[in-house]
């Protein structure tokens, strides 16, 4: 997000999804769209099997989207800057790049093409693996359609290069002119229901709702007075990342945890272990006894979304309705209904009397989402910026000018992942999600259906390597990383390339973020869960005793 | 523009609009079964067949075009009884268990044999059964209640690109059946675009009748698609999730979490109560006491560490509303911007 809102000035998916049936080409890059937004891929295989659109697939995974392709890039994981910055190559190179576009409204475009000067096919093959040849081709494929859309999701971002990474997309599609247009663009897609929801409504450390800097005086003192209080910090806060890492030095004693499961969700669990173990106390909100909550010393009983009233806003930055179906289990209460609760007990008055209310002072403090009330998204949502109550919401951003005036170009040379295989750890670890399963199962696996379906980890091993290590599909292997190690069973599958492993996420008996590495992007704070060194042993007896 | 004339009601529609489109743009009705708006014409059930001046033949409506000057008849005597001998002889195979069917009440052939007034099942034959193998646990495939419409086959492979089902066999022992197993997604496209109900939910059946159920329009609480889901409310449980073809980004989809993913709001395992916890042991607690004591600890450390020594983590799983008020806990009564959420994970 922070990659993009530099480009651009606004972090969120330029366009709707919808829009993908009308682009000429679709670049879909780190995004296993099938099995994480599956009916996104519904768009996607429409454009392409009805309209005939060519698709580009960029993943070091043979993803089930590569069936659908007509050229698949398999770049090495982690090598992503070298590979953009390859094709921004051929494109200047080709003379295939938008000059006018570039002239009018953007800025830096020469810094961009002396940087990517050195970024010829050869050399953007040695780093990445991609034949100089597939390079070219989808290189000519994306340059010369108009108007071409890019999509990517955590394949991207979660690395310690992530920023990096997003900015050279966006170089890629404002050097085509592809930003601010039907059928364009460029588009994050948000791997949770109300990610999106969360970042607009200031549940982000540096920014009070709608992106509004806590540094900004003005901004601060409308807050102040909106909410009757009259010392607001402007000093940036921490990050989930530093928060835990603050409670080993001592410097954070107490945290408040609502919806979130760090003990499995977050890299290097021992690490998040040790840094829950040192806080003096903890209140974890939930619907369920997470790992987490197991250290919690109170834990409070939230409900689902099928038990409140709200709105979430979707990846298409689009603020749609929730409402509630059953009454809460038990004595549960809303996650609104507790925060008011305590905040009175704290000696704040906070008292709505519906969701509504609550919406109507975000409007207040918010303009990006001033024009949305309930009534308005009774039958349909509006997405933002939305700046008044007459405003249709805006589906396409950056249409006439960028929203920080200037597109930005920035000039970026290539770094390599924190941790690398080598002799000791020769394995490459990736880690992601399954079509059945959902982040760290806390819903998924509490049911028989999806279970039924994927009941156990599978973590996926090339034929090449599986004959290397002497196992077959169904037998048990360990992965050490210098952080930990898991016993997984593993399936045989042409999905991961040869030294690469991938483990999903979701299963508390492997987690597999034991092995991750705890190391960040330096500007979005995002760990670099896609690319960390691990050693796999078959286990003697093949079974997971 | 092509000029037309549908029960003596001049039309002009675009080139290549079929007959059964330009008479919904008319306003004339023609009765389909097979025909559904979000797929290509499958012409397999012949309800919609309309008699064309000149031709001998009645065509179907769904497939055909429209060309320049035609006369198109939707209703007469002939196409009725061609319609009635059409729905009689789907149940020579589709039984009339309506009132153990789970689609009982919202059934397209149901409606269409009551507006045809037809009295039971006219005709016999003798068939043997056979195993159908469904490629998911999820789905009940009902042979018998199959009527060979082609929706659920055309919808895997046109709407999700797949092809994981087909028609397999012939006459009346005809069945859908597994064709690509790998491929099956689970995601109940093919329960969505069914008429009848030859295929069912699996998680149990019995859980209640369609007009007895509230269904209240909701977003889906996975990933960042938004879909607008249908929850399915019976004595406060939730009996099933369905959606709608004309509303939200998903149009009629969903995926396997959305649709069958629902059972972890009524599981035994969810918290119902606070708990605090006591020499190492969690104790349940009342609302007031767990509220007090977590203001009293927050007060404290606020007091002796300061308000940067208290952080806190919000959720995308919550919504806008909540995480408004999270963070306004945060900066305004806590007094510090520690808070986050797990957007970077």
């Amino acid at each position: 997000m922070a990659g993009l809102a530099t480009a651009f000035g606004s972090g969120a998916m330029t366009n709707p999804i919808a829009d993908v049936l009308k682009s000429e080409v679709i670049l879909v890059t780190g995004s296993n769209i099938t099995e994480n937004h599956p009916i996104f891929a519904n768009y996607v295989k429409e454009a392409v099997l009805k309209k005939g659109v060519r698709l580009i697939v960029v993943d070091p995974r043979k993803i089930d989207l590569v069936d659908y392709a007509s050229i698949w890039l398999r770049p090495k994981p982690g090598t992503d800057v070298a590979w953009i910055n390859g094709l921004l190559h051929v494109i200047i190179k080709e003379n295939l790049h938008a000059a006018e576009y570039i002239k009018e409204r953007t800025e830096g475009f020469e810094e961009l093409q002396a940087c990517v000067e050195k970024y010829n096919p050869e050399y953007v093959s040695e780093i990445s693996g991609i034949p100089s040849s597939d390079l070219i081709n989808a290189a000519l494929t994306y340059g010369k359609a108009k108007p071409a859309s890019i999509m990517y999701a955590m394949g991207i971002t979660q690395h310690i290069t992530g920023t990096d990474n997003v900015k050279s997309l966006a170089n890629l599609a404002m050097l085509c002119g592809n930003v601010g247009l039907e059928g364009g663009g460029i588009n994050p897609l948000r791997g949770q229901n109300n990610v999106q929801g969360a970042c607009d409504l200031g549940a982000l450390p540096n920014v009070f709702t709608g992106y509004q800097p806590v540094a900004n005086d003005e901004v601060k003192q409308k807050f102040e007075k909106t909410w009757g209080v009259d010392s607001l910090q402007s000093t940036v806060g921490l990050t989930v990342t530093e928060m835990f890492n603050a409670t080993e030095e001592g410097k954070v004693k107490a945290m408040y945890i609502m919806g979130e499961n760090p003990l499995l969700s977050d890299p290097d669990v021992h690490h998040i272990e040790h840094c829950v173990k040192s806080l003096e106390f903890l209140v974890v909100q939930d619907i369920f006894l997470t790992e987490t909550a197991e250290y919690a010393d109170v834990v409070l009983p939230g409900v689902s979304f099928a038990e409140k009233d709200g709105t979430f806003t979707n990846s298409e930055r689009r603020v749609q309705r929730v409402r509630r179906a059953i009454q809460p289990r038990g004595e549960a209460r809303e996650d609104h209904w507790i925060i008011c609760e305590l905040s009175k007990r704290m000696g704040y008055h906070m008292d709505y009397g519906s969701p509504s209310e609550i919406m109507e002072e975000i409007r207040t403090v918010t303009p990006s989402y001033a024009g949305i009330t309930y009534e308005r998204i009774e039958k349909e949502g509006i997405p933002w910026p939305c700046p008044g109550e007459d405003h249709p919401g805006t589906p396409i951003l950056h249409l006439e000018r960028f929203a920080r005036g200037k597109g930005l170009f920035s000039a970026i040379d290539y770094k390599k992942p924190a941790e690398l295989p080598d002799k000791e750890y020769p394995f490459l670890l990736t880690t992601g999600r399954v079509l059945e399963h959902y982040h760290t199962g806390t819903m998924t696996r509490k049911g028989k259906a999806l279970n039924m379906l994927y009941p156990e980890l599978l973590a996926e091993i090339n034929p090449e390597d599986a004959v290397g290590l002497g196992i077959e599909s169904g037998d048990f292997v360990t992965v050490a990383s210098r952080r930990g190690d898991i016993k997984v069973k593993t399936i045989i599958s042409e999905r991961p390339d040869r030294g690469v492993i991938f483990v999903p996420f979701h299963f508390k008996e492997s987690p597999a973020n034991i092995l991750t590495i705890n190391a960040i992007d330096p500007i979005a704070k995002i760990p670099e869960y896609k690319v960390c060194a691990v050693r796999v042993e078959r286990q003697k007896d093949r079974t997971g005793d | 523009m092509v000029n037309l004339t549908i029960d003596g009601k001049e039309v002009a529609v675009k080139e290549g609009t079929t007959i059964l489109k330009a008479a919904r743009f008319a306003g004339i009705k023609i009765p389909t079964l097979c025909y559904h708006e979000r797929l290509n014409p499958i012409g397999s059930c012949r309800m919609c067949i309309v008699e064309i001046e000149g031709l001998a033949h009645p065509m179907t409506a769904c497939n055909t075009p429209v060309t320049e000057g035609i006369i198109v008849t939707t209703d007469s005597p002939r196409l009725q009884k061609m319609r009635m001998e059409t729905l009689k002889l789907l149940l020579v195979k589709h039984p009339l268990d309506c009132p153990v069917c789970d689609k009982g009440g919202e059934c397209t052939l149901q409606n269409l044999i009551h507006e045809f007034e037809i009295e039971g099942t006219i005709y016999q034959a003798e068939r043997e059964d056979r195993e159908s193998l469904y490629p998911t646990p999820l789905i009940h495939y009902w042979p018998d209640r199959c009527i060979m419409c082609l929706r659920c086959a055309t919808a895997c492979r046109e709407i999700k690109g797949l092809g994981a089902i087909d028609i397999d066999g012939s006459g009346f022992n005809t069945s859908i059946t597994a064709v690509n197993r790998d491929k099956c997604e689970s995601c109940g496209e093919c329960i969505q675009v069914c008429p009848t109900g030859a295929l069912t939910e699996n998680l149990g059946r019995y859980k209640g009748r369609p007009w007895m159920v509230n269904r209240v329009m909701t977003t889906c609480t996975y990933c960042g698609c938004g879909c607008q889901l249908e929850i399915n409310v019976f004595n406060n449980r939730i009996v099933g999730i369905t959606t709608k073809d004309d509303i939200g980004v998903n149009k009629g989809s969903l995926c396997v979490k959305g649709r069958f993913g629902y059972e972890f709001i009524e599981s035994e395992e969810r918290l119902t109560k606070p708990l605090i916890k006591k020499d190492g042991r969690f104790h349940e607690a009342s609302w007031d006491e767990a509220l007090g004591l977590v203001a009293e600890k927050l007060k404290g450390i606020k007091a002796s560490h300061g308000a940067d020594a208290i952080a806190g983590l919000s959720s995308a799983r919550c919504t806008n509303e909540e995480n408004y008020l999270m963070q306004k806990f945060m900066r305004a009564v806590i007094g510090t911007n520690n808070i986050d959420h797990c957007a970077r994970l």
